[in-house]
């Protein structure tokens, strides 16, 4: 809506007058913190609003509540593979990802090849997070705007993915499943069909999330128009992931610097086009989240039907003592690009692991969102950028 | 029934007593009733159970709730308005139940028989407005104020069109008496007001229904008490007996909503089979049947909607609800006009 510019004018211009009073009437901003504990700041996230009645004028987020000192525990670590559970924790709702960026520097400061059906295992257990971390994400922000129903639905398809990875490597939140060089487990025998099942499974749930959420009127009425972050704001304050596709900006680093298998299989980026407002709204940026988890799906099948034969295991080493030297890889989280940055010095532990983290940036981007809206399009932007505060904060 | 009372007990200041207690009994075991049945509607809705340890189906739930409430510690905010804080709670319960005076639960039962009861419903239900003001203000809560000057908005925004709505149904019957609005709509279904003058009375119901719901803050209109944006609004700081009688003031006006609703469209404590299963017992039950059946439809609401922003609700209050308000009376007006 145009009309939010026109409020924000209003809110810091003119101070308000009564007529017969004959002076303005003194009025004051109000500081509001929004969290640590808060429903909807999904997680420990405070949001130091400036509010002039309903609206919001300035937004200030104060992070860093969950700091857990990634960076340096990874110093401290007697080897490199001690780092994979730290890097679980990360974003903790997508840990497969987070693991599978950081082994895979380590394997690039390695210089080792991982076996094939390595790589199309990982891609699976990848895209699954991706799924997993999608669903909690509409799950949670239909419940931002008032629907508590999805969120369950949500969370039901969800335990069937958990379910997954439980069967494979037997925990279903925090993994360590991705080891340098390959795996922890192989996968069991009937894993092609749970996997094949459940997507047979899952495509008439996102089709039912759709008609109960994703096209409700109040729903769409809530989100679209709000929260707007054109292209090139997103570019600028160099956000990436859905956040970014939802403004328009078709990036993806499976796409525009692939890794892994990712070009051997056929998938789509789905971009936010403006279909119930403004490009880069909050609807926008929702409904990637949807066609993601459908071209998810399409990924796991393929991956699936072609996965190869092989041990896991193979291309383990027995001792992980790299070169001097450093390298970055960035991988396309559910979140958007996690980037690790590690160093050696030669020894069996990291001389540096610097992460970047893609819900730092994006959260960075909120008062941009925010400026001139009303306080309940706070939380309708805040969940659509989806962050997890374990990742911010690291 | 109060003439049967006196001549039994022959002191009418007892029986008077008696007469307002018998809704405070009914609104009690409805809310404990209601509390545990939106529980488990929304868990049967959200493919879960709901509670299932306290009884069977936890049935008990809501009775072991009330329980904890009322050991808790009773705390108050050191900076909040002592006394308003006390008071607001018992102000919101007590404009709640006051509706219950004039709500006719059977041909034999109305607490008070005046002839204007539907104008004094409406009069002393926007009390409430003042117990949510003092509950935010008293709290010295920003959320809290926040919530509550929201809902003081939303009400008495809502209450123009639900007000609307009603007089329409007076322009039809030609009486504010509830008990005599029922009378009329007895004999057979079709008696019914929401088939009067058809379909404007069904319009003016459904205007009615969407007023009401967010006179009562349910979803979509759950605004003054949107947990993702306010916490929970007016009552954040309210903890033990004090938040149960928010909360319990709450389901009363629910039910009160919804009985109006029940007692102007659909035939109040008349059977919707002519005679078949009428009577003064038989009223109660169907009346309180249909009282619940829109409970039911709140809660079918709230577990499916999503909620509207501050500004959108006020447009649908104003923009939309009003004026097609207007416009109804205007015709069932012009209709009565040219029949007569």
């Amino acid at each position: 809506m145009q009309a939010t510019d026109l409020r924000a004018e209003e809110a810091v211009g003119r101070p308000a007058t009564v007529p017969g009073l004959g002076r303005p009437l003194r009025s004051e901003e109000m500081v509001v913190n929004m969290g640590p504990q808060h429903p909807s700041t999904h997680g420990v996230l405070r949001l130091e609003l400036v509010m002039d009645g309903e609206i919001v004028v300035d937004v200030i987020p104060h992070i860093g509540y969950l700091h857990r000192c990634f960076e340096k525990h990874a110093e401290q670590m007697a080897n490199y593979q001690q780092v994979i559970p730290y890097a679980d924790r990360l974003d903790y709702v997508a840990a497969m990802s987070n693991e599978r960026g950081y082994v895979i520097a380590v394997e690039k400061l390695l210089k080792i090849q991982v076996p094939e059906r390595v790589e199309y295992i990982r891609v699976i257990m990848a895209e699954f997070s991706r799924i997993v971390s999608h669903l909690i994400a509409i799950g949670t922000y239909g419940m931002d705007i008032g629907a508590w129903t999805p969120f369950l639905y949500c969370m039901r398809d969800r335990e069937h993915v958990l379910d997954i990875f439980e069967r494979t490597c037997g925990a279903r939140l925090l993994y360590n499943y991705m080891w340098v060089g390959g795996l922890s487990h192989d996968v069991t025998p009937d894993f092609q069909e749970k996997v094949r099942a459940f997507c047979t499974y899952f495509r008439p749930n996102i089709k039912e999330l759709n008609d109960l959420l994703s096209y409700n009127k109040i729903f769409i009425e809530r989100t679209a128009n709000v929260g707007v972050l054109p292209a090139e704001v997103a570019v600028n304050y160099a956000v990436s992931g859905p956040t970014l596709r939802g403004s328009g900006v078709k990036w993806d680093l499976r796409k525009n610097d692939p890794y892994s298998v990712y070009p051997l299989l056929d998938f789509e980026i789905p971009v936010g086009r403006g279909e119930k407002g403004t490009a880069g709204d909050c609807w926008d940026r929702y409904m990637v989240r949807v066609r993601e988890m459908e071209q998810s799906v399409n990924i796991i099948e393929q991956a699936v039907e072609r996965l190869p034969a092989g041990d896991v295991r193979a291309a383990v080493p027995k001792r992980i003592r790299p070169e001097a030297g450093d390298v970055y890889v960035r991988t396309e989280t559910p979140k958007g690009e996690l980037g690790y940055y590690v160093v050696s010095d030669g020894t069996a532990s990291p001389f540096r692991v610097k992460v970047k983290s893609p819900c730092f940036v994006n959260l960075s981007a909120l008062p941009a969102m925010c400026r001139g809206a009303m306080i309940a399009d706070v939380v309708a932007a805040l969940g659509s950028i989806d962050i997890v505060l374990g990742e911010v904060d690291r | 029934m109060k003439e049967i009372l006196i001549d039994l007990l022959g002191n009418e200041i007892l029986v008077y007593t008696l007469m307002a207690l018998v809704p405070l009994v009914w609104v009690v075991l409805f809310a404990l009733f209601a509390v545990w049945w939106e529980r488990k509607v929304s868990a049967h809705m959200q493919d879960r159970l709901g509670p299932m340890r306290t009884g069977w189906h936890g049935w008990a739930q809501s009775i072991a709730d009330t329980l904890k409430l009322m050991q808790k510690e009773d705390i108050i905010p050191a900076a909040a308005d002592r006394a308003l804080f006390i008071l607001a709670p018992y102000i919101v319960f007590t404009a709640s139940y006051a509706a219950f005076a004039a709500i006719p639960f059977s041909a034999a039962y109305l607490g008070a028989e005046i002839n204007l009861g539907l104008f004094y419903i409406i009069a002393v239900s926007s009390m409430v407005v003042v117990g949510l003001l003092m509950a935010g203000w008293a709290s010295n809560n920003k959320w809290s104020l926040l919530g509550a000057l929201r809902s003081a908005a939303q009400i008495v925004s809502y209450e123009v069109p639900v007000a609307l709505s009603l007089l329409a149904v007076v322009m039809v019957t030609g009486t504010f008496d509830l008990q005599e609005i029922n009378r009329m709509q007895s004999g057979s279904i079709l008696n019914w007001l929401i088939f009067a003058k058809f379909p404007l009375l069904l319009a003016a119901f459904l205007i009615y229904f969407l007023g009401s719901l967010a006179e009562v803050n349910r979803t979509p209109f759950d605004i003054p008490e949107a947990e993702s944006e306010l916490v929970a609004g007016y009552h954040t700081e309210y903890g033990g007996m004090r938040f149960a009688f928010l909360y319990f003031a709450e389901y009363a006006n629910m039910f009160a909503v919804s009985a109006i609703a029940a007692s102007l469209f659909f035939g109040g404590w008349n059977s919707p089979f002519g005679e078949f299963l009428s009577g003064p017992v038989w009223g109660a039950v169907w009346f309180l049947g249909k009282g619940v059946f829109f409970i039911f439809v709140q809660m079918w609401f709230r577990w499916t909607l999503p909620r509207l922003r501050v500004d959108q609700l006020m447009y649908v209050g104003w923009k939309v609800l009003t004026p097609f308000a207007f416009a109804l009376i205007l015709a069932v007006g012009a209709w009565m006009l040219a029949v007569r």
